[in-house]
């Protein structure tokens, strides 16, 4: 989904509308990276302990973002390039507008960013009446059929080969073959005279290095590299999470993200940009703007178990290896972040109002925070959202509705006495007698039926605590 | 004589009293004398899970003053339930609190079942004779929350005559999770099928697992599959005497 912000993410109207090729095609690449992942753990033996390193200089970084963010801007400045400060999405769709504006900018080309995404940028841009192309093969092929990314790292990993092909034949009116390297082959040839045409470059970053204000890109298809070296301008848009104090820390999180992400020890690219060209022999644009991007960040970052979502590298690990992920997809999230690290970063940044259910949107396996390489707790992120949506709390008042907040009030009274939860299950046994056949019920009545709709229940049967009581001899009921 | 409490667990107490009493029966075998509060219910974890953490404190504090009178050790059929107490009730009273100390007291000294016989009363072989093919579905909260990984294989390993088949992604989620289960039913059930689906092509006759959640989702699903493999909990395993005539 792209990075407009949507009003209300109805988490399972959207897994009710899922086409049925998604889990299939979504399952092929995650359980490839996510294989490729156990195998380059399996051969640094001292994963755990990068893993606490990362998760620490993570933590340090937060904890002094304000500190990290003035050093960079700083050296961004001292290296000849500009750094715009955007409260906001809309001033940072102003602040790309203004440049390009400045420059006559015609076309812009785009190497794959998530921070574009999240403000929607290609949408503007072209209102502006700027042609701006994705240059990545996912987002290419995102752009063609007019949707968002569905994954962090691979936006078009829902759609399969047959698929884009098909999508090639529709938009672009060439036949191609279902083969990867064909489809590859055809999106580089219509794409290189754009990248030599183009006026501006617009990227992201995966770090910003502090100490000496340095982009860094990591990426697989080379595109990133023309992006961000052919035209004359280039633009980065980057969250202000994205800092990271130095070059020692960087190789923490550079051992850690291709691994977890690919299964990859390090992407076929990994671009170092630090300002514009320095002299004309020099390749790369004459100018750099780095926009840093809030967006509502400096407000969760107030949020000591909320802002841990800060730490994340997006490496998409905890997609691969999410079984809900797996088989709802991306789109289901509502948003252009998915999957675990999305059910815990949108309700964040679009309040609980517009994202409520998806911190419900988790069987709290855990799962994603045992191959998190910077060992973010998502479960755990995940409660403490789950309370601000069910209860309320510093922030914002209760998004539940108020029969759930009811039952959950009855539950509670009935459940911390005894004879309240005795009476209740000699009542609800009478009446569920007559749901049951065969010793299981299949058709229970609400709200069993949300569990019978799907598999039975199984009779329900109350006589261990009498059987108890008699075995006199050995056991003993305690009655305070 | 090793004394301890017996936590029944809602879930238990609402649908498995034959496996209740096996792990009555097992422990009393062991040497264990065993006290069942008369107070339980439940932990409260459906509530905490779900965000309404003031509700499960209500229900935590049942669960401190039924378990709270004796200091022996206390034993769940349940590694998601015992998490529950033992990682999260401390957070869930203030420090320096009586309530605290009690949840920190009881925190110490809670165990899962099949991690109580293996490691606290370092037995594995309990003399089950169980003649079928068997595969494992490791629980989450067990294996993640709990760090359960050996125990329930180790015990499985000495019941005679069974036969172990590993289960091909042993430790992907059934699509239980609790409240997940009925909140996006359709999602659960995706999971669901797919669990079932490895299930079925292990070739076991049998599924064992240390949850009751799991094991009413999984035993649900195999029926709906309209498989014959039976779930079972690994208590029901270890009383086992082989096929009764």
């Amino acid at each position: 989904m792209s990075g407009a912000a949507p009003k209300y993410i109805g988490f399972e109207a959207y897994t009710e509308r899922i086409p049925s090729g998604i889990p299939k095609a979504v399952q092929q690449a995650t359980g490839r990276f996510a294989g490729g992942r156990a195998l380059r753990v399996s051969e640094l033996p001292q994963w755990e302990q990068l893993r606490q390193i990362a998760s620490d200089i993570r933590m340090h970084t937060i904890r002094n973002m304000d500190v990290y963010l003035s050093r960079l801007e700083e050296s961004v400045r001292a290296a000849g390039g500009h750094v715009h400060w955007a409260g906001t999405a809309e001033d940072a769709r102003q602040i790309v507008l203004k440049i390009a504006r400045e420059h006559n900018v015609k076309l812009a080309v785009k190497a794959k960013s998530m921070a574009t995404e999240e403000i929607d940028l290609n949408h503007a841009l072209e209102t502006a009446g700027v042609e701006t192309l994705e240059t990545d093969l996912g987002e290419y092929i995102i752009q063609l059929d007019g949707t968002g990314p569905s994954h962090i790292i691979v936006p078009a990993v829902h759609k399969t080969k047959e698929e884009i092909a098909a999508l090639f034949h529709e938009k672009l009116g060439i036949d191609a073959p279902p083969d990867p390297n064909e489809l590859t082959r055809i999106a580089r040839e219509t794409l290189r005279q754009k990248f030599l045409d183009a006026d501006m470059g617009i990227s992201g970053a995966n770090f910003l290095v502090a100490e000496t204000g340095t982009l860094v890109m990591v990426s697989n298809e080379g595109n990133g590299r023309m992006v961000t070296t052919l035209p004359d301008l280039h633009v980065a848009v980057a969250g202000i999470d994205k800092v990271v104090p130095d070059w020692e820390s960087l190789t923490v999180f550079l051992k850690l993200l291709a691994r977890s992400a690919t299964g990859q020890k390090l992407s076929t690219y990994t671009q170092f940009i630090t300002g514009p060209r320095q002299t004309e022999n020099e390749f790369g644009p004459k100018e750099f703007h780095l926009v840093l991007l809030d967006n509502g960040r400096s407000e969760i970052l107030k949020d000591p178990i909320g802002r841990q979502v800060f730490k994340c590298i997006r490496c998409g690990a905890c997609a691969n290896t999410c079984p809900v992920y797996q088989n709802v997809g991306g789109f289901a999230y509502g948003w252009f972040i998915s999957g675990p690290i999305g059910a815990i970063f949108a309700p964040q940044m679009l309040g609980t109002p517009t994202a409520r259910e998806l911190p419900f949107a988790s069987t709290l396996c855990g799962a994603c925070a045992e191959v998190c390489p910077v060992k973010i707790p998502i479960p755990e992120i995940l409660r403490h959202l789950r309370r601000r949506v069910a209860q309320g709390d510093e922030t914002i008042n209760t998004t539940m509705p108020f029969y759930i907040r009811a039952a959950a009030k009855i539950g509670a009274t009935v459940l911390s006495r005894e004879w309240m939860y005795g009476s209740g299950t000699t009542i609800l046994h009478f009446f569920m007698r007559f749901f049951t056949h065969h010793n299981q019920i299949s058709n229970a009545p609400y709200p069993f039926s949300r569990w019978t709709k799907v598999r039975p229940l199984p009779a329900f049967a109350s006589g261990f605590r009498k059987w108890f009581r008699k075995q006199k001899d050995f056991f003993k009921e305690t009655v305070e | 004589m090793t004394q301890a409490q017996l936590f029944i667990t809602c879930l238990g107490d609402q649908f498995f009293t034959p496996t209740l009493k096996n792990m009555a029966r097992i422990l009393e075998k062991l040497g264990v004398e065993l006290f069942l509060p008369h107070e339980q219910t439940c932990c409260g974890q459906p509530l905490y899970n779900n965000g309404f953490v003031d509700q499960s404190r209500e229900v935590a504090r049942n669960f401190l003053h039924a378990f709270g009178q004796r200091d022996d050790p206390i034993i769940g059929p349940s590694g998601s339930c015992v998490g529950m107490i033992k990682y999260h009730y401390p957070k869930l009273f203030p420090e320096g609190t009586v309530e605290h100390e009690v949840a920190s007291s009881i925190a110490g000294r809670i165990f899962e079942f099949t991690d109580y016989l293996v490691n606290v009363l370092k037995v594995t072989d309990v003399g089950a004779v169980y003649p079928h093919k068997v595969t494992y579905h490791a629980s989450c909260h067990y294996l993640r929350e709990m760090g359960l990984k050996g125990e329930a294989k180790a015990l499985l390993d000495s019941v005679k005559d069974l036969e172990f088949i590993p289960l091909h992604d042993e430790e992907t989620c059934c699509g239980f999770g609790g409240a997940f289960s009925v909140t996006y039913p359709g999602v659960s059930r995706s999971m669901l099928e797919q669990k079932v689906k490895n299930i079925v092509a292990s070739d076991a006759d049998t599924v064992v697992m240390c949850e009751p959640g799991c094991l009413m989702n999984i035993a649900g699903g195999l029926k709906n599959a309209g498989s014959k493999v039976k779930a079972m909990h690994i208590i029901d395993i270890l009383a086992s005497q082989g096929d009764e005539k």
